[in-house]
């Protein structure tokens, strides 16, 4: 008795100080358990989940600032949402400085992870998995933060995204690094955001690897400083499953990097092998637009040194036959529509539309070997990636 | 020794006597304020006093019941809607909009099912005003309905609606209710709005010296009930004020969707005609567009009224089942829309 007090007393004084553990088990009431550990949580504290499978019917959702949600590892802890009958997302974290580390999530019914105004937020050795693989009724993006400023996603698997795997909307200050994206519409997808450093990732079997995306009649537009360096970008072969409404429903099959609209965009020491449409694409936005506010030409965006192992050996493009048999069997690695600003520096071979209008589609094309320029002055670095900070929570 | 046992067995039942005697209903009972404006989260509804007769849901003085113009669809749940305030404030109006409720004040909505001697009371949602802003909290009834105990992590229900669909009925958890009520980071109240509030219960709170003035712009939407009076776009755009706008507008939870269905914004991208969708997911199915003029089977906002599957089904949160007068109200406005 006496000893349960003055245990009592030493938890009351040092609980402003010491973050509290909130262990969680798989089985009976995950649901709850779970569920009510996110709303109870004081910042700080953390939520861990021990190895097993977890079965939820309910989207889970997280709004206090400063949590961290660990599991044992993203084939130890797997929350598996394929019974889930309502909620938009598996986990919806709408508070600031969340870290969410070493679980997986199965078929959750629309997205996987969703972050939402949620400032620096860790995505860290995170798994989202459609089992079934490619299926046009997966949920549409496996991580989706969203209007956040400071994003890391490290480490981070994820497989069958009827839109993109790894989706960075309307956000700044982005690092996406060490993932791998397979057998997703988009393997790794930045829309409509800045400062964001894509690198060290792995784009497979996806439809398009790595997307850059700006689209109008968005709140947040103007993308731009964006580096996408040192990434694995291969056999990006599957079929476009993405429901037609979307704007990855245009992507084709066989895209590797691909840059629609944006400004200052630098593309560098990534390998690119068995990418069919086109290893590396820059195009303006594809669609009439009556936004007075958006740009839709790409500008600024350099192609620096990068290994290609072939072209666009099969395009799925209007007259792809004439045009492979016009550029001698394979279309140059480079893609570009014409219109905007690109800049080329080292040995990229291509070729360009030669459009002169945005939003006329491709009738006024007049494909011919690309010449663009060097770019004059260096690619400006500064500001891009995800906050230092950040990285530190990755070795708590 | 044994008068002492003696004396304190008679000091425990005069404190047992206490507890009852305060237990036992006062004949005037008053809101215990207190529990609305101090911390903690109160396990029970009863901790609230905001009842008389919680089965009958009674309210004590100082809580009025009010319904809405036109209501949220909730899988045909009665809904039994209250507002209180504290002594000594009001409420001020603002405009059409939200009424501006003093700090001590709250919202309470109970949603049943049933009718008759077989309604059941399934859960009360409170919103407090406390001095740090408001506080959403859910409260499940118990099977005796004699009382409902908070609920943070929500709960599931299986239960039969007014048009006889079986559904699993979900009762949200805290966060859940953020969702909705959640505007820039804060949970506000989305119900009590002048434009959808009945004149006449209006004035007779401005009567009552409840609220400072009669509000400008009260009473617009249409009355659900008689909304065949109302013109095609009325109707159809106060519904999707009521049951759509609370996310999709700048600030909330589909802020990122560019769609702002509230209904004082008159920009046709905006509220969706020929509006491309953003991050719908298969949630578009096959379709282009959030709303084509006179094309209501080629709308995606149509479509997701429709289909009734997790990850389609908009909106996401606070209903089972398809509201067919919704989909009704909202296929006329479409497709009586000039094509283009």
């Amino acid at each position: 008795m006496i000893r349960t007090a003055i245990t009592a007393m030493l938890l009351a004084s040092a609980a402003p100080a010491l973050a509290e553990i909130h262990s969680i088990e798989p089985g009976e009431g995950a649901q709850e358990r779970l569920q009510e550990a996110l709303i109870l949580a004081e910042p700080g504290d953390e939520i861990v989940l021990a190895a097993g499978r977890y079965e939820l019917t309910d989207g889970l959702s997280l709004d206090v600032d400063g949590v961290t949600v660990r599991g044992a590892g993203m084939d130890g802890t797997v929350l598996d949402f394929t019974t889930q009958a309502g909620a938009g997302e598996g986990l919806l974290v709408t508070s600031d400085n969340v870290t969410l580390r070493d679980f997986a999530m199965e078929n959750p019914k629309g997205d996987g992870i969703k972050s939402k105004g949620a400032d620096n937020i860790v995505y860290y050795r995170i798994r989202v998995t459609w089992t079934r693989g490619p299926h046009p009724e997966n949920g549409a993006y496996a991580i989706y933060p969203v209007e956040s400023t400071g994003v890391l996603v490290d480490g981070v698997k994820v497989t069958g995204a009827s839109d993109a795997g790894i989706y960075v909307g309307q956000s700044d200050r982005i690092t996406v690094r060490n993932s791998i994206a397979e057998a997703n519409v988009a393997g790794i997808e930045i829309e409509n955001s800045r400062n964001a450093l894509v690198e060290h990732n792995i784009a497979t079997r996806n439809t398009g690897g790595i997307l850059v995306f700006d689209l109008p009649d968005l709140p947040v537009m103007g993308g731009g400083n964006v580096i996408v360096a040192n990434n694995l970008v291969v056999a990006n072969d599957t079929p476009n499953f993405a429901p037609p409404g979307n704007i990855v429903a245009g992507v084709r099959r066989g895209t590797g990097i691909m840059v629609m609209a944006n400004e200052d965009v630098l593309i560098e020491n990534n390998i690119l092998s068995g990418n069919p449409t086109a290893p590396v694409m820059v195009i303006a936005y594809v669609q009439p637009y009556d936004d007075e506010r958006y740009n839709p030409l790409p500008r600024g965006v350099v192609v620096g040194e990068n290994t290609f192992d072939g072209g666009g050996y099969d395009p799925q493009l209007e007259g792809g036959e004439m045009l492979k048999a016009a550029f001698g069997g394979e279309l140059p690695p480079v893609m570009w529509d014409g219109l905007g600003s690109l800049y080329v520096t080292g040995e990229a071979p291509g070729w360009s539309l030669n459009l002169t209008e945005q939003g006329k589609g491709l009738g006024a094309a007049q494909p011919a070997p690309l010449a663009a320029p060097a770019p004059d002055a260096e690619f400006d670095r500064a500001g891009i990636g995800a906050p230092a900070e950040l990285e530190a929570r990755l070795t708590r | 020794m044994k008068l002492g046992t003696a004396s304190l067995l008679a000091a425990s039942l005069l404190l047992a006597g206490t507890v009852i005697a305060r237990a036992t209903p006062p004949p005037e009972q008053y809101v215990n304020d207190a529990a609305i404006t101090e911390g903690g989260l109160p396990r029970l509804l009863s901790a609230y006093g905001f009842f008389a007769d919680a089965a009958a849901q009674e309210p004590v003085p100082h809580v009025y019941s009010y319904r809405l113009n036109t209501p949220l669809y909730s899988d045909g749940a009665e809904k039994l809607r209250f507002i209180y305030r504290p002594a000594g404030s009001q409420i001020v109006a603002s405009g059409e909009g939200l009424l501006d409720l003093p700090v001590g004040s709250a919202l309470i909505k109970t949603f049943a099912f049933g009718e008759g001697e077989g309604r059941r009371l399934i859960e009360t949602r409170v919103l407090l005003h406390r001095a740090d802003g408001w506080l959403a909290l859910p409260y499940l009834w118990n099977d005796e309905q004699t009382d409902a105990r908070l609920a943070v992590a929500g709960a599931r229900i299986d239960l039969t609606t007014p048009r006889g669909e079986d559904i699993s009925y979900r009762v949200p958890n805290k966060n859940q209710c953020k969702e909705c009520h959640g505007l820039d980071g804060e949970v506000v109240p989305i119900g009590p709005k002048a434009r959808n509030l009945s004149g006449d219960w209006l004035e007779q709170m401005v009567a009552a010296g409840h609220i400072d003035r009669m509000p400008e712009g009260a009473d617009r939407l249409p009355v659900w009930e008689h909304r065949g009076k109302a013109s095609l776009g009325d109707a159809a755009r106060a519904y999707l004020d009521v049951n759509c706008a609370h996310c999709h507008r700048p600030g909330a939870t589909a802020s990122n969707s560019g769609l702002d269905l509230r209904w004082e914004q008159d920009d046709p991208r905006a509220l969706g005609i020929m509006k491309r969708p953003t991050a719908a997911g298969r949630g578009a199915g096959d379709l282009l567009f959030d709303v084509v003029p006179g094309d209501p089977d080629a709308s995606i906002l149509l479509h997701r009224m429709i289909v009734n599957e997790p990850g389609v089904a908009m909106p996401e949160l606070g209903k089972a089942t398809v509201d067919k007068e919704g989909v009704e109200a909202v296929r006329k406005w479409i497709a009586d829309m000039e094509p283009r």
